[in-house]
């Protein structure tokens, strides 16, 4: 069994320093909210949640961080940037991960005790997720499978009403290179302090399968929250505000009953 | 027993006592198990230790971490990776500070505040009894359980020198800064990391300086290979090599880098490596080679302005600073709740559970070749949970106990060791962590 207080590889090779970019949105923070902190997935950075999630949830009066986990890193990087993150905020954080971001924020979870945490559209069950993305997005997908460039495509990311004029910008500023841990990595650890947890994510979404949310939720306890006709961007498609708002409302529910 | 009017009863909330690293960590984890905590603090402010604003706070003004970052600072609260390995005091504080301040700690903890007793009043409940530190009247409260995290580096522990001393002498604890040396003739008693530190800084002050150790020691570098000394120690410990072979090649470690420290006057090392409490210091043998520092052994006498020294010969310092160590102290529990020997040494379950109150648990009481903080992180966790089984499942609790009760002390406790009581304590980070796992296995949440 994997000991959880013998951490060899952190005692002897600390994951180095590295620059990441913190995008964040504090002005109109009330003090009695936790600070939220949103880690992308794969080819997206804080950008994507700086389009409108980000000015959403600091309009209802959090402090709203987003970040970009140094590009090129593994897992465990990925992973020692969001806590380092987290831990330099001056509260306890609630951490909202979206795709691959997810299986980041769940591995997190396991090294930092979250406020509460949000798993949007988790990809963290790498085999279903790989074989949809082979049958949706064979040409996009292939070449990842062999070191090369991921290609996301308008179908995979967004519902049928986003236009086209609109998602391309965006789809060409996702660069994506996943790494085999992607499929590979053990199950998420158990998360520390027990923190209420939620996950959100589309029936329609043609990356995480409808079974695969449903797993994850129920690894966590809960049932998936769903909104259906949207992509698997759901920080970026049409109808962005629904899950935002949706989460930010079961947020303000937890934290009143804690 | 019935309510005593006078006594404010707590119900389930548990007391800490001490808001330093250790009692920091068991609030947190009190809390996340579910438990109210009342914290009492007989200083203003948090970092026990760390907080140099302390009277009773035993660092100096040069003071930096002798264990490397990784191996310091909290498992679930990392230390800014941008700070150096080895961060000074004012750092570790503000670690702390951020802390307490990220987990909103502070709004359990009373400050000025000093535990005078704790009682039991059967039924596993406790009496505290808390008394203003300006004064002030006393209190009673009762609470469910009581986690000690007082702190075991602030009671200076003073040698008996017999004869009069013309000069100064001042116990370590009150050195504060390297200007109490500067242009001074000083003698630095024991062989600790404070008088090794001391030391040092008294070779960069004062006019002369001699340090006196009653034996030989290892003295590691804090760099070997380029890397902190701990982190390449537990690359050892990783691939579990036996204590022997580590012996052998911390021994060949040594000569490579340090050298062979007898040819400065010191004696040869009485016991093996890793049977005593770590010296950290590349800088002692560096002032060594320079002939600022002069070793001496150990003190016997005063004698006017003279010291005099075991084989004899006479020093005359104008200060002397006795690094001699700590020694814990519980003044407000009776010496049999904790299993405390004629001498002053409690006896607990992994240096953390009263033996005969399973609602009494010590934090923080641990010395070891790694960090303070992880290590009492993992005890406030296992106390934390202990505490959650014996509500929630009476007899589960009462079987972890029993099993418990047969977990061979040699297996978290190191045997082998100088026999002073500075070693009291002394644990080997892996096994120790290894130990505490176990116990926290056994305590698993079911669900
Ligand atoms: C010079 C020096 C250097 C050190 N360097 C390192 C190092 O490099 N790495 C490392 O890990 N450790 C180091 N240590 C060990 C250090 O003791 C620990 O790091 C840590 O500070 C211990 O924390 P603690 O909370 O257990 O005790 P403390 O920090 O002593 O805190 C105990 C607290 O309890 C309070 N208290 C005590 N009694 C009462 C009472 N009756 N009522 C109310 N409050 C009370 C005290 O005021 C204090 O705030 C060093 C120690 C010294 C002396
Ligand atoms: N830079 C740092 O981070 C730093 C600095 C200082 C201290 N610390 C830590 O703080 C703790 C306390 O350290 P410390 O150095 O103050 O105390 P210590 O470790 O208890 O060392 C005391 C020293 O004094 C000797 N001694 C004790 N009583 C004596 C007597 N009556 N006569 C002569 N010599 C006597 C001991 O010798 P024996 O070997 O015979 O016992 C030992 O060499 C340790 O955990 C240490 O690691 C860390």
């Amino acid at each position: 069994m994997r000991s959880e207080l013998l951490r060899f590889a952190d005692w002897t090779d600390p994951v180095p320093a590295a620059a990441r970019e913190v995008v964040s949105l504090t002005e109109d923070a009330r003090d009695d909210l936790p600070p939220l902190l949103f880690v992308p997935g794969l080819g997206h950075g804080a950008w994507a949640f700086a389009e409108h999630w980000l000015p959403r949830a600091a309009e209802r009066g959090f402090a709203a961080h987003a970040l970009t986990p140094r590009p090129g890193g593994d897992l465990r990087a990925q992973v020692h940037d969001v806590v380092q993150v987290a831990a330099s905020l001056p509260r306890q954080v609630v951490l909202v991960g979206h795709g691959a971001g997810a299986l980041v924020t769940a591995y997190a979870m396991g090294r930092y005790p979250a406020r509460a945490a949000v798993l949007a559209a988790p990809v963290m069950d790498g085999w279903p997720t790989l074989w949809a993305a082979l049958r949706t997005n064979p040409v996009g997908t292939l070449p990842a499978l062999f070191g090369g460039r991921l290609r996301l495509n308008r179908k995979q990311l967004f519902g049928p009403g986003m236009p086209a004029e609109q998602a391309q910008p965006w789809l060409d500023r996702i660069v994506a290179r996943p790494r085999r841990e992607l499929v590979t990595h053990d199950p998420a650890p158990r998360p520390v302090g027990d923190p209420p947890v939620l996950v959100v994510g589309s029936p329609d979404d043609r990356i995480v399968p409808r079974t695969s949310l449903d797993r994850i939720a129920a690894l966590y306890g809960g049932a998936p929250l769903l909104f259906p006709g949207m992509g698997h961007d759901l920080m970026l498609d049409v109808t962005w505000s629904e899950p935002i708002e949706a989460v930010l409302d079961w947020l303000a529910k937890e934290l009143s009953e804690q | 027993m019935p309510d005593t009017p006078d006594i404010a009863d707590r119900r389930d909330a548990v007391c800490v006592i001490g808001a330093g690293a250790s009692g920091l960590a068991a609030i947190k984890n009190l809390r996340e198990h579910g438990f109210e905590v009342d914290c009492y603090e007989r200083e203003t402010s948090v970092g026990g230790a760390w907080n140099w604003r302390h009277d009773r706070s035993p660092v100096s003004a040069g003071t930096h971490l002798i264990s490397s970052r990784p191996l310091t600072e909290f498992p679930d609260f990392p230390m800014p990776d941008t700070w150096p390995d080895y961060p000074g005091h004012q750092q570790v504080l503000s670690y702390l500070e951020r802390y307490s301040a990220h987990f909103g700690l502070e709004r359990d903890v009373w400050f000025g505040t000093e535990v005078v007793s704790v009682e039991p009043v059967g039924d596993g409940r406790w009496d505290v009894t808390t008394q203003s530190t300006g004064g002030g009247s006393s209190r009673v409260q009762r609470y469910a359980g009581v986690v000690v995290a007082n702190g075991h580096n602030w009671s200076p522990s003073r040698p008996e020198i017999p004869g009069d001393f013309r000069g100064q002498v001042i116990h370590s604890a009150q050195y504060k800064d390297p200007t109490q040396l500067r242009g001074r003739k000083v003698l630095v008693i024991g062989g600790g990391n404070t008088g090794c530190d001391i030391a040092v800084e008294a070779a960069q002050q004062a006019s002369s300086v001699w340090h006196s150790t009653r034996r030989g020691y290892w003295y590691a570098p804090k760099y070997v290979f380029g890397r902190p000394a701990d982190q390449v120690n537990d690359r050892l410990l990783a691939l579990r090599l036996p204590l022997r072979l580590r012996q052998w090649l911390y021994r060949r470690v040594l000569a490579l880098t340090t050298g062979d420290l007898t040819r400065y006057g010191l004696p040869v090392p009485d016991h093996q490596p890793y049977e005593s409490h770590p010296i950290v210091n590349s800088q002692l043998p560096f002032y060594l080679g320079h002939g600022r520092i002069t070793p001496v052994p150990d003190v016997t006498g005063f004698d006017g302005a003279s010291a005099v020294l075991a084989d004899g010969r006479r020093v005359e310092p104008d200060l002397v600073i006795t690094a001699t160590g700590y020694r814990p102290r519980f003044e407000f529990l009776a010496p049999e709740l904790l299993g405390t020997a004629e001498d002053g040494r409690p006896d607990l379950h992994l240096h953390a559970f009263a033996r005969q109150h399973p609602t009494l648990a010590v934090v923080g009481l641990v010395q070891a070749d790694f960090g303070l903080f992880p290590l009492a992180h993992w005890q406030s966790v296992a106390v934390a949970r202990w505490l959650r089984l014996r509500v929630t499942d009476p007899e589960r609790a009462a079987a972890v106990q029993q099993k418990e009760s047969t977990r061979p002390v040699a297996g978290w406790s190191r045997r082998r060791v100088v026999p002073t009581a500075r070693h009291w304590f002394e644990v080997d980070h892996a096994d120790y962590l290894r130990a505490v796992e176990g116990l926290l296995r056994e305590m698993e949440p079911t669900a």
